[in-house]
């Protein structure tokens, strides 16, 4: 091959690849500008402020409180629900398997299955769940449902960090007499904080932007739930039914909703990294 | 905390139980071939055929894999091979961004953008189209994995060790070609991986394309033709679950289907990155 087709192969891809690149960051950005473009005639004071009044699905008065409300307690929930379950698991597999490593890999490779599984079908199976127990739509059956969908993203990207905690500290624990619980809590958990926050919010993030698995769990309302028991609205739903509107001041607030939850998303991930890197101080590197 | 570690176990078995005995009501009323190769889906006749569902959602995925794979292929070598190291640090949070986009967004823009576009467009193929559509399901969910198919790749190619790299460029290869005969063949198995990855991904997305494609239930011929995917199918018939008989057997074994084909796929990527994992380390 000649030198000169060389160097014009080269060429070529180098151009390709800097074009995909520029497509791929080119789209995030004009998602996030036309989003915010669209929004803004409709986004004012009152759409975040007050709840939907007489005639708000007609384009009258009203806001989305209830549904940047719902969604909230919602996502909070199900995260806090989905820590108290993944923390363990996360832990388990890196600090108690020694022995067993087979047993930690099948963890991982369920976990990695489950990260596959689409959220429709964690609705569905919710609402199997929800229907066997009697329960109708409700904040909590939401929570559950979402819960079950951060699990393997949260277990997961825990796992990942605490992977990462050298074995060295988790030797010198255990020399100093340590048990494998203290040393799970006290040089584990504490060395992996940055990276276990920072998992906490990704899934946060998926959980209050998923739409599929909490149609059929968590219902909707016009009113802020008080209750576990109350129907829910979120945020991703009220864009859905909102943008199927002929009316152009309700599909106005289908975008105004967007750029709210659009808002929330930029938010957490921005606090995550923050977050991630205060706390990197503290860390044994 | 070992009982607790086997919940992801527990959990993907009770999902497919759940599903199965859910199903069991529409599968043994109709035989297994009726219920996935015939279109007639009349649930007030009892009939539930899920092929125009089925097809649709395998168009749409198939011609979003056709933009998504070599854009994101292309993205991750230039990232990880050739781009300025401050385009690489900005570039990762970004995509980390998009991966985190909520699928609704997605499809409002879809819906601004997207379709409009499309309906532009299609004249100059000499079709008509409302821009409601596979090409426009195809490119909102291209993009959607865009994220997974590059973050893999990425991960595949730091595991490909300097060393190799570096004997490459001595022996007088260019960049190019060291990328094309030493990166990518030794990351080609993990590679496949994620593709078929971000192909499990699109398969089972939800709203942001069934805002997008239409929703006509009828085989597309073209790209220009609206589809009927099957998660689609689950949101929209949801009203109807309790009042019409059969319709939530049906809908639950629609899900049952969605499932597996993405278990499959998923099952296939994880153990040859597994292995690539095991054969690296």
């Amino acid at each position: 091959m000649g030198f000169r087709r060389r160097k014009w192969e080269e060429r070529v891809f180098r151009v390709l690849m800097a074009a995909s690149t520029f497509i791929v960051l080119g789209s995030l950005l004009m998602i996030l500008g036309t989003v915010v473009i669209k929004a803004l005639p409709a986004l004012n004071l009152d759409m975040i402020t007050r709840t939907p009044e007489g005639g708000f699905y007609l384009g009258k008065a009203g806001g989305i409180k209830n549904a940047i409300l719902g969604s909230l307690y919602l996502a909070s929930g199900a995260t806090l629900l989905a820590v108290l379950l993944s923390l363990p698991i996360a832990l388990y597999i890196n600090t108690y398997s020694m022995r067993s490593k087979a047993w930690a890999v099948q963890v991982r490779f369920f976990l990695d299955v489950l990260w596959g599984v689409p959220s429709i079908v964690y609705g569905a199976f919710g609402f199997i769940v929800m229907t066997l127990l009697g329960m109708r739509a409700s904040l909590l059956a939401g929570i559950l449902t979402v819960a079950l969908l951060e699990l393997p993203i949260m277990a997961r990207a825990m796992d990942e960090v605490i992977r990462l905690v050298p074995s060295a500290l988790i030797d010198a624990s255990a020399s100093l007499g340590a048990s494998r619980l203290q040393t799970a809590l006290r040089v584990v958990l504490r060395q992996s904080l940055p990276g276990i926050l920072t998992a906490m919010l990704i899934a946060f993030g998926r959980g209050i932007g998923d739409a599929a698995s909490v149609l059929f769990t968590a219902g909707f309302t016009d009113h802020v739930p008080t209750s576990l028991t109350q129907p829910a609205a979120t945020l991703s739903l009220a864009i859905f039914f909102q943008l199927g509107s002929p009316i152009p001041e309700v599909r106005a607030r289908a975008y105004a909703s967007a750029a709210v939850l659009t808002l929330i998303i930029l938010l957490v991930s921005l606090a995550a990294r923050a977050l991630s890197r205060k706390l990197r101080k503290h860390i044994i590197p | 905390m070992r009982l607790l570690s086997a919940l992801p176990g527990l959990l993907v078995g009770c999902i497919l139980l759940g599903l199965l005995l859910k199903s069991r009501g529409v599968l043994s009323m109709q035989p297994l071939s009726r219920l996935l190769f015939s279109t007639a889906w009349k649930p007030l006749k009892g009939q539930f055929g899920l092929l125009a569902f089925l097809s649709g959602t395998l168009w749409v995925t198939l011609a979003a894999m056709i933009l998504a794979v070599p854009i994101s292929l292309l993205t991750a070598v230039y990232l990880s091979e050739f781009a300025p190291r401050f385009l690489r640090g900005l570039a990762k949070p970004l995509i980390d961004l998009l991966a985190g986009i909520p699928s609704v967004v997605f499809g409002v823009w879809g819906v601004l953008l997207i379709v409009p576009f499309v309906a532009r467009i299609a004249p100059l193929f000499g079709a008509y189209s409302s821009g409601y559509s596979v090409l426009a399901g195809a490119i909102v969910l291209a993009i959607m994995i865009f994220p997974t198919i590059i973050l893999v790749s990425l991960e595949v190619f730091t595991a490909v060790s300097r060393d190799l790299r570096d004997a490459s460029l001595a022996l007088g290869a260019t960049r190019w070609e060291t990328v094309k005969h030493v990166v990518l063949r030794k990351g080609a198995q993990g590679l496949i991986a994620a593709v078929v990855l971000g192909f499990s991904r699109a398969f089972g997305e939800t709203m942001a394309v069934l805002m997008v494609v239409g929703n006509v239930a009828r085989l597309p011929h073209s790209l220009f033709d609206p589809a009927y995917p099957l998660p689609a199918l689950i949101v929209n018939h949801y009203g109807e679950m309790m009042s019409i008989p059969q319709t939530e057997s049906a809908l639950m074994f629609s899900a049952l289907v969605l499932l597996l084909i993405v278990f499959v796929f998923n099952f296939a990527a994880r153990l040859i990155l597994t292995r690539v994992e095991r054969r690296i380390q």
